[in-house]
């Protein structure tokens, strides 16, 4: 999957630092992502998780430190260098974001549009994308038309339009059912192993996390299977229980925010057995 | 003496972050105004977009301004013939409803009402979006929201409020003249001769520089409001009453200045 990619991470953040109203909410973060691995960001709410990933894609700057996206010195880029460049990352905002006034079909298309691409082609790309999250029906429908779970779809299909490296999602199943969290946690499973982009995943819940570090999209079947420790699907496999990382295989791994700083950063087994009080408020 | 000691610099600290508020908000109004004119002569430009803002803020304001544009003229008829009647100059009533029609009223008042309609219109929209993250969804699509969201609306607003003020001044005239025959029995042909008459370039240029000022004041001020959002919907709310007030509140002290300039060069 990761073949021909460079070696060097796809995002790095060094000594990151930001503070607002002289508080300081990220004191120091740092850490990297290598090219079609996910990093699941998780931590209580108010530890910069979103404020992480608004900084990746360049959408807030740190007071201090170093952000690196695929090559790219974020901290030095001026703003209109940093509209270029996020034409190659795909955002999932929290409630999805999606612009109200369009429908689920130019929402989708938006980027495209804005690109000046050509409307046959836009169509298309739409329809693709809309079948991806398997909502092909919901096309001509206003946001306010759909349920939760589908906008935040319908924001999957508009992140993956353009076929960025790299998608950030940002809480993708806060507030949803279980049901429709599963389905979410599919899509991102499908994105990464069929399109093979490289992640950040902000999330409250470490079973999403689990859920990525241990199940693969295996696009022959068409389903979701469990990874095996040689990377092969396997038909066992508990969403708590994590794999061991195999070579070939996706990898995800799990870093813990708490007040402003780095807590924990490290392979999903080397939490689910863990001591650590802080992080055993997340396995409960 | 102690509580004067522990008083005294919450005080003083307190009025310093007051005036580091108001030169903050100011240099923020200042570049948000600057970066949307400097849109203009960029591309891409969002014609499309901006076309909708002037249905949205010129058609769309046209009711209302027609109805009050109507009866500022007819009201203006009333009060001057009411005093013009002692001297027997009822006649005089075309010269003075033009002139100050032309020249203060319906600059003022039309970008008053659409300061109130539009403003806040703007404010609320542009705040809604920003509560919702689509303000941040544009920026991290690669979308500049000063241009797609802020140069329309200002562009929009600054070429429509003109026209809205002539149609405005324009019925007010109608308004007077109706009043003016039917309730004083005064000649059609020398209402109209009088009204045209007193006219002069100069009144015109006035009563057309000024919203085109004023239209763009309106325009940036809801667009600041909006795109400055703290706190949520109530946020928003409170963003909009701000932006409509603060726009009228300056749609009238420029008026002055204005008003003082404009005089200078056409006394």
């Amino acid at each position: 999957m990761n073949a021909g990619l460079p070696e060097s991470p796809a995002i790095a953040l060094e000594g990151v630092r930001i503070a607002f109203d002289e508080r300081e909410v990220l004191s120091g973060v740092s850490f990297s992502v290598v090219h079609g691995d996910t990093l699941a960001l998780l931590g209580e709410t108010g530890t910069g998780k979103t404020l992480l990933l608004k900084m990746v894609a360049g959408l807030v700057r740190p007071d201090a430190g170093r952000v690196s996206v695929l090559g790219n010195e974020l901290t030095e880029m001026t703003e209109a260098e940093l509209l270029d460049f996020r034409r190659q990352v795909g955002f999932v905002f929290q409630e999805g974001a999606l612009f109200d006034s369009l429908t689920v079909g130019d929402n989708v298309a938006y980027r495209l549009r804005e690109e000046g691409a050509d409307e046959d082609e836009i169509d298309a790309r739409v329809d693709e994308s809309l079948r991806f999250v398997e909502l092909q029906d919901a096309k001509e429908k206003l946001p306010g038309e759909i349920s939760g779970g589908m906008r935040r779809r319908v924001s999957i299909a508009r992140a993956l339009i353009t076929r960025p490296p790299i998608v950030l999602y940002d809480s993708p199943t806060a507030g949803l059912d279980p049901v429709t969290s599963q389905r979410i946690i599919t899509l991102i499973l499908r994105l990464r192993d069929v399109y093979g982009v490289t992640a950040l995943l902000a999330t409250q819940r470490i079973q999403d996390a689990f859920a990525l570090a241990n199940y693969r999209f295996a696009p022959e079947r068409n389903a979701v299977v469990p990874l095996s420790p040689n990377g092969h699907p396997s038909p066992r496999g508990g969403a708590q229980s994590p794999a061991p990382a195999a070579a070939g295989a996706p990898r995800t791994r799990f870093l813990f925010l708490r007040d402003g700083k780095v807590y924990f950063q490290g392979e999903p087994d080397e939490v689910s057995g863990t001591k650590d009080a802080y992080l055993q408020r997340f396995l409960v | 003496m102690p509580l004067d000691n522990a008083l005294e610099p919450s005080v003083s600290s307190r009025v310093a972050n007051l005036f580091k508020g108001i030169v903050q908000t100011v240099q923020d109004y200042t570049l948000l105004s600057v970066e949307a004119v400097a849109s203009v002569f960029r591309t891409p430009l969002y014609v499309d977009d901006a076309l909708y803002q002037m249905d949205v803020i010129g058609i769309g304001s046209l009711p209302i301004v027609l109805l009050t544009g109507f009866f500022i003229g007819a009201v203006m008829v009333l009060q001057t013939a009411a005093q013009f009647s002692r001297f027997g100059e009822t006649a005089l009533v075309g010269d003075i409803v033009a002139i100050s029609i032309v020249r203060e009223l319906g600059p003022s008042i039309t970008s008053l009402l659409v300061a109130g309609r539009n403003a806040s219109g703007i404010a609320s929209e542009l705040g809604s979006m920003l509560v919702t993250e689509q303000v941040d969804a544009m920026r991290a699509m690669g979308t500049d929201p000063v241009k797609k969201l802020v140069t329309p609306r200002v562009m929009a607003t600054t070429l429509m409020l003109p026209l809205l003020t002539a149609i405005s001044d324009f019925v007010g005239l109608v308004g007077g003249y109706l009043i003016s025959h039917f309730q004083l029995r005064l000649d059609p042909v020398q209402y109209w001769t009088r009204a045209i008459h007193a006219l002069q370039f100069g009144d015109l240029v006035q009563g057309l520089v000024k919203p085109f000022f004023f239209g763009f004041i309106l325009s940036s001020v809801g667009c600041y409001y909006g795109l400055t959002v703290r706190g949520g919907t109530q946020g928003v709310g409170r963003a909009t009453t701000q932006a409509v007030v603060t726009a009228s509140v300056l749609i009238l002290i420029s008026n002055f200045f204005i008003t003082r300039m404009l005089l200078f060069i056409f006394p």
